[in-house]
């Protein structure tokens, strides 16, 4: 099987307990394949945030497999820190390092992960900075950028790792209104570029725009897994089905 | 009260041949400087590496440095002194005892190495608590990046953790100079020392503890105007502690 056929993330059967009452993810069973936007949703608690932090290891869990481009990650030969430097994430609270200038943001792993030059580093910033419209704010620090440029400016800290697929977890949830618009816009352009992405969020405008599949989630398992058009047409599970009945209702 | 003020005492001569009673006091002042130093070089290096080690996720490290944190903090200063001065040696064998009892100026390393692993049992603990309030996802965020363990503490944790930090570090350097006081219990001729000797040759016993009052007070004021400097200068722009 060429490299191409098998899918970006693979997850069989995978659950997750905090505690042995108290199981987090019930026998996950889904994939993603290259070049395909995948929407995550269902009510808060569901488990969508711990199932996508499975995927680059953020989050341990006890039982099935997951392979990321074919690499299985509980295998112990499996070098994390060097699989987690391809695959992007983006956090609800963005995460920016606040100490650090906007290019340096977008450097540090770039540098210390890639081993690429600063000038490197630093073209390929200004780049993806110039590509978000942040070229403006380069020099400064996160904590005088609004919360949709932080977000933005997280965006591009992944990009900048060339990552073969994209992690977000509820990237707009933290984000006053008027913002989710700007972050939204810069994912759905990366979606078009053909992207691998991996998305929970509650945005259903940016699934039924850019979603390939849509899973839906409810207490820690997956009630759903179809095409978007078949999960925002019916039939669907009652679950889903209150779900969105809440959130479409205004 | 039968006392007879002399504030020209400082410009007499000591009994000890050694100069005036200023430079008597001058002279304690440079061990407590130099004591205090050792000790804060130490407090911070080992509070540094123990307080990360108790925020790994390895419990027999951890339980390590809670360790660690214990029992320096538990017992009092002048009984680890007095430990590491009078009951190590005998404990070790014997070429090791004797060599660590006829060691140079062994009250002052003694001294500096026990205030400043008293004091890194607080340092560690600071640390800790100062790693701990950064956002989860702050380490998660460098983890995600690719950067090892190693890396996320260096570039992404403990910058911020030491920033936050550094008001109270700025009292535990305080407290480390003030500490440096108790080695005179271990015969440390250091500013208290001289001071007491000041009084004991010369009866006046209000001047030299004025005099020794005063220089700890300029002391550890220029301490903490020092580190109000620093804490300006790597203020980070915009970020609002407390978030």
């Amino acid at each position: 099987m060429s490299a191409s056929a098998t899918p970006m993330i693979e997850m069989a059967a995978v659950s997750k307990w905090y505690s042995p009452q108290f199981q987090v993810l019930k026998d996950c069973t889904t994939s993603v394949d290259r070049g395909e936007v995948v929407v995550v949703c269902g009510p808060s608690g569901s488990g969508k945030s711990t199932l996508i932090k499975c995927v680059n290891a953020l989050e341990p869990f006890q039982a099935g497999t997951i392979r990321v481009d074919g690499i299985n990650l509980s295998d112990p030969g499996t070098n994390l820190p060097k699989l987690r430097a391809r695959i992007g994430m983006v956090f609800q609270h963005f995460e920016l390092f606040p100490h650090l200038k906007i290019t340096e943001n977008l450097c540090l792993a770039q540098e210390k992960v890639l081993g690429r030059s600063r000038e490197e580093a630093m073209a390929k910033g200004r780049a993806l900075l110039d590509r978000v419209g942040l070229a403006a704010h380069a020099e400064k620090f996160p904590g005088q950028l609004s919360g949709g440029q932080q977000q933005r400016v997280a965006i591009a800290r992944a990009l900048a790792m060339d990552p073969i697929a994209m992690l977000f977890d509820e990237p707009t949830s933290a984000l006053d209104p008027e913002m989710i618009t700007e972050v939204l816009d810069v994912m759905v352009e990366l979606a078009r570029e053909g992207m691998t992405m991996m998305v929970v969020t509650h945005e259903m405008g940016f699934a039924r725009k850019v979603a390939h599949r849509v899973i839906f989630m409810d207490q820690g398992e997956i009630i759903e897994d179809r095409s978007k058009d078949e999960f925002f047409g019916s039939p669907r599970s009652d679950r889903a089905q209150l779900f969105l009945s809440k959130i479409l209702s205004h | 009260m039968n006392y007879t003020w002399n504030w020209g005492i400082f410009w007499e001569l000591n009994p000890e041949g050694t100069g005036t009673y200023l430079d008597m006091l001058l002279m304690g002042l440079r061990w407590t400087l130099a004591t205090a130093a050792l000790a804060a070089l130490i407090a911070l290096v080992f509070g540094s590496i123990i307080g990360v080690i108790r925020t790994l996720p390895n419990r027999g490290l951890v339980l390590a440095g809670d360790a660690w944190v214990e029992f320096f903090r538990n017992i009092p200063l002048l009984v680890q002194l007095f430990l590491w001065y009078f009951v190590l040696p005998e404990l070790l064998p014997k070429a090791a005892g004797m060599w660590l009892k006829t060691l140079p100026n062994a009250s002052f390393w003694t001294g500096a190495i026990g205030v400043g692993l008293f004091m890194s049992s607080r340092v560690a603990e600071q640390v800790k608590a100062g790693i701990r309030s950064l956002p989860r996802g702050q380490s998660m965020a460098g983890t995600a990046l690719g950067l090892t363990t190693a890396q996320t503490y260096r570039y992404v944790l403990l910058p911020m953790a030491f920033r936050i930090i550094l008001p109270p570090l700025t009292s535990e350097l305080l407290n480390t100079v003030k500490n440096t006081s108790v080695a005179l219990t271990i015969g440390l001729m250091e500013l208290t020392a001289r001071t007491r000797a000041m009084q004991e040759y010369s009866f006046q016993v209000f001047e030299a503890f004025t005099a020794a009052t005063l220089i700890y007070l300029a002391l550890n004021a220029s301490l903490t105007f020092l580190m109000r400097r620093l804490e300006r200068a790597v203020a980070v722009p915009g970020y609002v502690t407390g978030k």
